[in-house]
């Protein structure tokens, strides 16, 4: 399939089923939401590396926030629920309760409960108060600008991640442009994170290492340098240049979705292919086909 | 439909009509109804001497008439709805576990005393002891909710351990006293001795008020969790002024005599 000067190419971006949770951030000033939100989803690009995966999905308005202040949501994903709650635990533990004037609320209605203000709790040292309104327990924990407000269970319902595409262009400033582009469309849908810098990876990763100690390694198919040098090799002529975008999300549809909006806004001149990551179908539980979603969205 | 109840003979003497509750009225027969026994003073006599029965019981009890002299109605129920349309007597929803009773104009002495789940609302003003324990009781309410949109009168919430008790209008002295937990919003004004003995809880009015020299003065802050109460109580009905949600609230902590580990909270703003 070809649009434009932008070949499509006939393969799935392979997904995999996570569990996925909402924070909702509220606090004094938009600026300090933010800043515990960018705080919270620092060093969350990978669960490979990071334990977890984690990005900003929406800022909130005050009226529409759990307590009329200025909110940003984050979604998080881990690859089960009981270690997505002990990241949970540790991030708002570290980057919310530390922020000037924040509060932190469970975004999710459905899903497996973890417990986490019912942890964070003890920081209050025996002088935490819960209070219970509409059925819904919150901690307050004293701190020193007054009280850090925390949902005492928080939700986690299965989710899916690693969504998928792969921007070819023929230089690097071409890739950049298409994947700003791209990350700018998929960012409007709701319900999904880019957990990478900006949105963007540029270090792919296959399974495994030469050296025993690495689960993951640089995706040597996919890097330019390598074209010439290694056995398979997924450059084409006029290739000098791979973004990734990966896209995690709470409902499939929603991961579907930002990936056909990201690759119709990612076709440019200079874009000579746009495709997706898999491991063959054999490993992840969801396959998303680009012609599929492609043709989806013409309908 | 309803079970309807009006009182056609005003009783002379308290009368004790626990059995006007869902709980013991859903198993009986429509004839069944005016046959319950109730207690006129000592004296046993069938609720059909008091009471005109119509209707069928669905879940829920409609109440007609001045029951000022009808007493334990609702008590210990746990589930349905009882709407008394008037005023109603002591122990309305006493010991209540689940189910709602709204009354439309006001209650007396020991509403939901030792109430332990549901919701009741009074549209009127409600008595004494409210939401307490009994005499002797180390415990009172332990859960449930009670919305009383005009005033109480003193004690209320005496040894409460768990739940909300919301007063519009003012409550009387000793509110909260020897209270364990749990949570009492006043928005009127309180009479003195406010959370004498209380151990934990919070009490929290949005006027200023006496505060007994055994409470110690924090701090003055904006408490966020204060925000869900008033979205609360918004949609149950009452009127708070908009300024309040992101309004400052004084804490004092105590009773220092007790664990000192409750907290009363007066809003810097005066609103009468």
């Amino acid at each position: 399939m070809k649009i434009k000067s932008t070949e499509i190419d006939d393969t799935f971006a392979e997904a995999f089923k996570m569990f996925g949770s909402r924070i909702i951030i509220t606090a004094e000033t938009k600026e300090w939401a933010t800043a515990a939100a960018q705080s919270i989803t620092g060093f969350a690009t990978s669960v490979i590396g990071c334990k977890c995966e984690a990005g900003i999905e929406t800022e909130i308005l005050p009226e529409n926030s759990p307590d009329q202040r200025h909110g940003v949501s984050v979604l998080f994903f881990a690859m089960d629920s009981q270690n997505l709650g002990k990241r949970l635990v540790e991030r708002i533990g570290q980057c919310v309760m530390t922020c000037p004037s924040t509060s932190c609320y469970n975004g999710i209605d459905n899903g497996n409960e973890v417990v986490v203000g019912g942890q964070l709790r003890y920081f209050g040292d025996g002088h935490q108060i819960s209070k219970k309104i509409l059925n819904k327990r919150l901690w307050r924990i004293p701190v020193m600008d007054g009280e850090f407000l925390v949902d005492d269970i928080f939700k986690v319902k299965e989710a899916v991640g690693g969504g998928n595409i792969l921007i070819m262009a023929k230089d690097q400033n071409t890739g950049l442009k298409a994947a700003k582009s791209a990350v700018k469309a998929m960012r409007e849908i709701q319900n999904i994170i880019l957990p990478f810098p900006n949105g963007v990876v540029r270090s792919g990763s296959k399974v495994g290492s030469k050296y025993k100690a690495l689960i993951a390694s640089t995706n040597d198919a996919y890097c330019p340098t390598l074209s010439g040098v290694v056995e398979k090799t997924e450059i084409k002529e006029g290739v000098n240049c791979v973004l990734e975008i990966v896209i995690d999300g709470l409902e499939l549809e929603d991961v579907e979705q930002a990936m056909r909006v990201g690759v119709e806004a990612a076709i440019k001149p200079g874009v000579k292919k746009i495709s997706a990551g898999n491991y063959g179908g054999g490993l992840g539980q969801y396959q998303i086909h680009l012609h599929k979603l492609l043709a989806k969205g013409e309908k | 439909m309803p079970l309807h109840l009006k009182l056609h003979t005003q009783p002379e003497v308290p009368l004790e009509a626990d059995c006007i509750c869902p709980d013991k009225i859903q198993s009986l027969k429509d004839s069944e109804i005016s046959s319950m026994i109730v207690f006129h003073g000592n004296r046993q006599v069938k609720l059909g001497e008091f009471f005109d029965c119509k209707g069928a019981f669905d879940g829920e009890i409609i109440i007609d008439g001045d029951l000022n002299n009808v007493k334990h109605i609702g008590a210990s129920m746990t589930f349905g709805k009882i709407i008394v349309e008037g005023n109603i007597g002591l122990h309305t929803g006493a010991a209540m576990q689940g189910g709602e009773i709204i009354i439309e104009g006001n209650a007396s002495d020991w509403l939901a005393a030792e109430m332990q789940g549901g919701k009741i609302t009074v549209k009127g003003n409600a008595g004494h002891m409210t939401g307490s324990g009994y005499r002797g009781s180390t415990v009172g309410m332990q859960g449930g909710e009670i919305f009383i949109h005009g005033n109480v009168k003193n004690e209320t919430g005496h040894v409460m351990r768990r739940g909300l008790i919301v007063v519009g209008g003012d409550s009387g002295d000793f509110t909260g006293v020897n209270m364990i937990a749990g949570t009492i919003i006043v928005l009127g004004n309180m009479g003195i001795r406010t959370g004498a003995g209380m151990r934990r809880g919070s009490i929290i009015c949005f006027n200023e008020a006496e505060i007994l020299p055994t409470f110690m003065r924090n701090c003055e802050y904006q408490p966020s969790f204060i925000k869900f109460y008033i979205n609360y109580l918004e949609k149950n009905g009452f009127s708070i002024d908009s300024s309040y949600t992101n309004g400052t609230f004084e804490r004092w902590s105590g009773d220092s005599v007790e664990l000192n580990r409750g907290e009363i909270l007066l809003s810097t703003k005066k609103s009468k």
